[in-house]
């Protein structure tokens, strides 16, 4: 599959459904879901010094991942996604710069799908091997403060990334963390304007 | 120390060359890591005060640490990032307990200032599991040479009993950034994010 230029060798989706953890059993439970795209890298193997076009060309595939993804976790209702992330992992023949393209179009995929997200889509990134795992951070989408949506996932393909391919991952959740119970800011008290409280 | 810590580990990487380009100086993370008792461990507990105690105890030790193993004075740390790992007689929220409520105060002391978030990741998992501790410019959220992560395991923990807490600390950002965004010498460092 190609999109936008970027070639994709295979998508991977994962919803979590949780119901408890040891505690009592949530009303209603929590979903986590990933997507992760494997795409060529198109600067392994060499130093190519200017690469910054690359997350213009990205955007689609970033647009594409998130709905995808929204789709999987609360069938495209939009409303009840509360968490995201993102993050990379650049095969060996590549470097961590290359990861760092996704910034750009993984987060402002998922800020404008979900219509007025505030807040910066925390990340994480590095080069590793075929079944290399990845702790995506997740924070609430419209206050990076908010202490009950601080999460993480741990997303990774068996098969991914080859040394000239590139893991791209999308994060998200539909609320807290099961058991929230540490206090700080809460949902329910986000301002959302200046994307932190 | 109300922390129960079996052992202390430090982990310093310094990048001398990156796609075959000198990096210099080198870029260096350093990550100090504690793994700790949890008192909490076989039993769902609703009162995590003492995991609370723990984090802002921890946040002090694991921030002088990582400051001490790179050599450098508090103020010319550029980056952060903090997380754990709860053995599996534990649950997530413990995690959440030692790193969101007071952990953070006491590490902005050890690298000074500190506006921005502390970017962090927790999860669940056996001896030898890795994590990935997100990065992220201390007084700027938004410094896009900064967005990085370190990734830190020890072969034996944690134990199911036990907590993985790791404080990573840079005194620079990614080996060759070139994507744009906003650069370290553009940081106002007032509301944490530009």
């Amino acid at each position: 599959m190609v999109i936008n230029g970027i070639e994709i060798r295979k998508f991977a989706t994962f919803v979590e459904e949780i119901f408890h953890e040891g505690g009592p059993v949530a009303a209603t439970p929590l979903k986590v879901g990933a997507i992760a795209a494997v795409v060529r890298n198109p600067f392994a193997g060499r130093y190519v010094p200017e690469i910054a076009q690359l997350m213009e060309q990205l955007r689609p595939l970033g647009l594409e991942m998130s709905t995808r993804l929204a789709q999987a976790l609360t069938g495209g209702d939009l409303s009840r996604i509360e968490g995201f992330g993102k993050g990379a992992i650049v095969g060996s023949a590549g470097e961590l710069e290359h990861g760092a393209l996704w910034h750009v179009p993984g987060g402002y995929a998922m800020r404008d799908l979900l219509g007025k997200a505030k807040a910066i889509v925390p990340s994480t990134k590095k080069v590793g091997p075929v079944g290399a795992r990845l702790d995506v951070p997740v924070t609430h989408i419209n206050a990076s403060y908010v202490r009950g949506h601080f999460n993480a996932m741990e997303v990774g393909v068996s098969d991914a990334p080859r040394a000239d391919e590139m893991v791209l991952v999308l994060v998200m959740t539909t609320g807290g963390r099961v058991h929230d119970r540490v206090g700080g800011l809460r949902a329910s008290e986000v301002k959302g304007e200046d994307g932190l409280r | 120390m109300r922390a129960r810590i079996r052992k202390l580990a430090t982990i310093v990487d310094e990048t001398h060359v990156e796609m075959g380009r000198d990096v210099s100086p080198p870029t260096r993370r350093a990550a100090a890591v504690a793994v700790i008792a949890n008192p909490f461990a076989g039993r769902y507990e609703g009162d995590l005060e003492e995991l609370m105690a723990i984090g802002e105890e921890l946040g002090d030790l694991l921030g002088r640490r990582a400051v001490a193993a790179l050599g450098i004075a508090p103020g010319q740390a550029e980056s952060y990032g903090k997380a754990a790992i709860v053995g599996e007689g534990g649950e997530l929220e413990h995690a959440a307990a030692i790193l969101h409520p007071r952990l953070g105060k006491p590490l902005r002391a050890a690298v000074e200032k500190g506006a921005a978030l502390v970017p962090s990741a927790k999860k669940m998992g056996g001896p030898g599991a890795p994590i990935d501790v997100p990065l992220g410019h201390k007084d700027a959220a938004y410094v896009r040479s900064h967005f990085d992560a370190m990734e830190v395991r020890l072969g034996d923990s944690p134990r199911a009993g036990e907590i993985l807490v790791a404080v990573v600390v840079t005194d620079s950002g990614r080996p060759s950034p070139r994507i744009g965004g906003l650069t370290t010498d553009q940081v106002e460092g007032k509301d944490g994010l530009r």
